[in-house]
């Protein structure tokens, strides 16, 4: 391995991932010292945030007590619009919650070292994204605290019932449950290094206890290493196939009905580049805030935002090139319904939906063609947080503008969300911001032991002088 | 930072006294180097020396450590593989006596049970069982969770998990002679070298 230097000619493109020559016991301080801050240390500006976006989640307290109260009718559902903004913000948080586990776990698999810096956050990201997710499906029950014996297989006597597993809904239950606890597990299982970290540097007794029972005694044994290499490198190809069948899963609750718009074997790909897609947006529009917050440009440098412009240049591209198939095959297959939804999605009612979710999702990432845009900070800030809208609106166009002109002219109709529809999924979003908040501030958001393992590599791949230097 | 280890002995010492365990006994030589190269180095040099029962600790999983020193390849792999079969039976088992057994209701004139159905649920209950136990197993494996252990006493200890990489000769090592094991970490220029009781 010494002996292989960077060529130097290269260092614009590949600079190192660690940069301002950090070192081991600096990694440890830099990351180490946003948990340890005291509460007047913390910036202000972090608890102005928090007391915004946890304000917001009172506003969803009060929206789902409002719901359980008084019936699922205050929300917008309604004939022929049965399935609307729940289910569209259900796919939307599942689908932000896919870059997670995409930076986790595939690109683990390609050891793509880039992956280190934005893994921890971007994982936390997932949990958060799918708890939001979780709510729409477990209170459009109407009675959430039943909700467990309809979603999962339990003996009962009072409903005497079981599930039916032919249908793709029950699928999706275990598919979105079995994802959230493995994010959990994985997280979880990269976070022990850390907090044993955390835990030899605790001062307060405090700090002691509640740090050492999080770490389990980790002592960062070879043995332990040895262990936690194959156990993470199996839960990385678990977590692969997992990730791709979740929203292959999700689609199928809509492919696998008879709705023109719906009835395709393209969902799965489909929805798969699409939630990636607003995954990665997500994640840039939160990485691009703690790292100015929180000072983290030696760690989550221009390189690391470059390349998930990149991603999102792609995954954008194969969706628009998904929406440019479908309407061909709708054209292409003859069947006069299919036709028809799809010149209505783009000309009828719901025109501007359509239209929105085409400039945001296909046109806007084609400006990463452009070295200079994909490396400019406000512009992708800009753009992440485009592209997010547009993603929201695939769904919202997905679902209803395939609904509300269905065969029967007669039963034509217009959804439109009640104030509740549009509190609750506000609601969601401060619920969201404020447990990453709280994440960014109380656990190591970066994985300090796999930066060191990347720093170690990089000691010999590039000078000191090298890694000294701030790469713009 | 002195005053903060003669505290942290303390606690341990209380910790020790309430759990029982209070009998000392000489844990092992602990050494420490200031890159994972040099741990590397002097792990195969001090494993050609014939120490066998040997360990390292280190803030980040140091590549050829495990060879060099004689640590075993993991098992945990074998493990999933038994949960994952597991989790392919039991949901394979729920929905035929769901379809089959307990309630049969014919929808649609499709078929009680067959296995194209099943595929999702049965994937999402084979990554569940395997990835529940790959967590449970990595901890398990390592004999964790666990509240105390020697290797604590060693007076850098702390910094196995920041800066420093530290090797191990414990004292179940036939070879293992205080004075002896000491030089030979010391010249294999490890720092702060030490003989841990506890």
């Amino acid at each position: 391995m010494s002996g292989v230097r960077q060529d130097p000619q290269l260092l614009g493109v590949n600079p190192p991932l660690v940069q301002g020559g950090r070192d081991y016991h600096d990694v440890t301080d830099d990351i180490s010292s946003i948990t340890e801050a005291k509460v007047y240390e913390t910036p202000m500006k972090y608890w102005i945030a928090l007391a915004c976006t946890s304000s917001v989640v009172l506003v969803l307290g009060f929206m789902l007590s409002y719901l359980v109260a008084n019936g699922i009718g205050v929300w917008g559902n309604n004939r022929p619009v049965g399935w609307a903004w729940d289910i569209t913000n259900f796919v939307f948080w599942i689908g932000i919650g896919h870059a997670g586990t995409l930076i986790s776990a595939i690109l683990f698999l390609f050891r793509q070292k880039w992956r280190t810096s934005i893994n921890r956050s971007a994982e936390a990201m997932t949990i958060f994204a799918v708890m939001c997710a979780g709510l729409f499906p477990l209170f459009h029950t109407g009675r959430p605290w039943r909700a467990a014996y309809w979603l999962f297989p339990i003996p009962n006597t009072d409903l005497n019932m079981w599930q039916n597993f032919r249908s793709p809904l029950i699928w999706d239950v275990f598919a979105v449950s079995t994802y959230a606890t493995i994010s959990v597990l994985f997280w979880f299982v990269g976070l022990v290094p850390d907090l044993a970290t955390l835990r030899d540097r605790a001062t307060g007794k405090m700090k002691q206890l509640v740090f050492g029972f999080l770490s389990l005694g980790w002592r960062g044994s070879a043995r332990h290493w040895r262990n936690y290499e194959a156990g993470y490198m199996i839960l990385a190809g678990l977590s692969t196939p997992l990730v791709l069948s979740v929203h292959s899963v999700v689609s199928f609750d809509f492919a696998t009905s008879v709705i023109p718009g719906w009835h395709t074997t393209i969902f799965p790909p489909y929805f798969v580049a699409g939630a990636v897609f607003s995954g990665f947006a997500m994640v840039m529009t939160l990485l691009i805030i703690c790292r100015y917050l929180l000072n983290l440009q030696n760690y989550i440098t221009i390189k690391h935002l470059e390349n998930m412009n990149k991603i999102i240049l792609v995954t954008g591209s194969i969706v628009g090139y998904a929406y440019v198939t479908e309407f061909f095959i709708a054209w292409y297959s003859g069947n006069p319904y299919e036709r028809f939804t799809f010149f209505n999605r783009a000309f009828g009612p719901y025109w501007w939906a359509y239209w929105s979710m085409m400039t945001c999702n296909v046109i806007s990432p084609q400006f990463y063609w452009s070295k200079t845009l994909r490396r400019s900070v406000p512009f992708m800030f800009c753009l992440s947080i485009v592209v997010n809208i547009g993603m929201w609106f695939e769904r919202f166009v997905i679902i209803a503008t395939s609904l509300h002109r269905d065969f029967l002219p007669s039963s034509w109709g217009y959804f439109q969300p009640t104030w509740v529809d549009i509190m609750t999924f506000v609601g969601t979003f401060g619920l969201f911001l404020t447990m990453f908040l709280l994440f960014a501030r109380f656990l190591p958001m970066i994985a300090i032991s796999e930066v060191k393992g990347v720093l170690a590599v990089e000691k010999h791949l590039y000078s000191e002088t090298q890694r000294e230097e701030v790469y713009k | 930072m002195a005053d903060q280890q003669v505290s942290r002995d303390q606690a341990l010492e209380a910790l020790k006294e309430k759990l029982g365990v209070g009998r000392d006994k000489t844990y092992a030589a602990m050494g420490a180097f200031t890159t994972p190269e040099e741990l590397v180095e002097a792990g195969k040099k001090i494993y050609g020396m014939g120490y066998r029962k040997l360990d390292a600790m280190s803030p980040f999983p140091v590549h050829g450590i495990d060879d060099a020193i004689g640590i075993p390849r993991s098992k945990l792999g074998w493990m999933v593989v038994c949960f994952a079969l597991a989790g392919l039976f039991t949901a394979q088992a729920l929905m035929y006596y769901v379809g089959v057994i307990n309630y049969p209701l014919v929808i649609g004139g499709k078929p009680l049970f067959d296995f194209t159905f099943t595929i999702p649920v049965t994937f999402e209950l084979t990554v569940l069982f395997s990835g529940i136990s790959c967590t449970l197993g990595i901890f398990a494996f390592n004999g964790l969770p666990q509240l105390y252990h020697p290797s604590m006493k060693y007076k850098i200890s702390h910094r196995a998990s920041d800066d420093r990489f530290i090797l191990v000769v414990e004292a179940d090592d036939p070879k293992f002679d205080v004075q002896k094991t000491t030089a030979d970490l010391k010249s294999l220029g490890a720092q702060e070298v030490e003989v841990v009781v506890g």
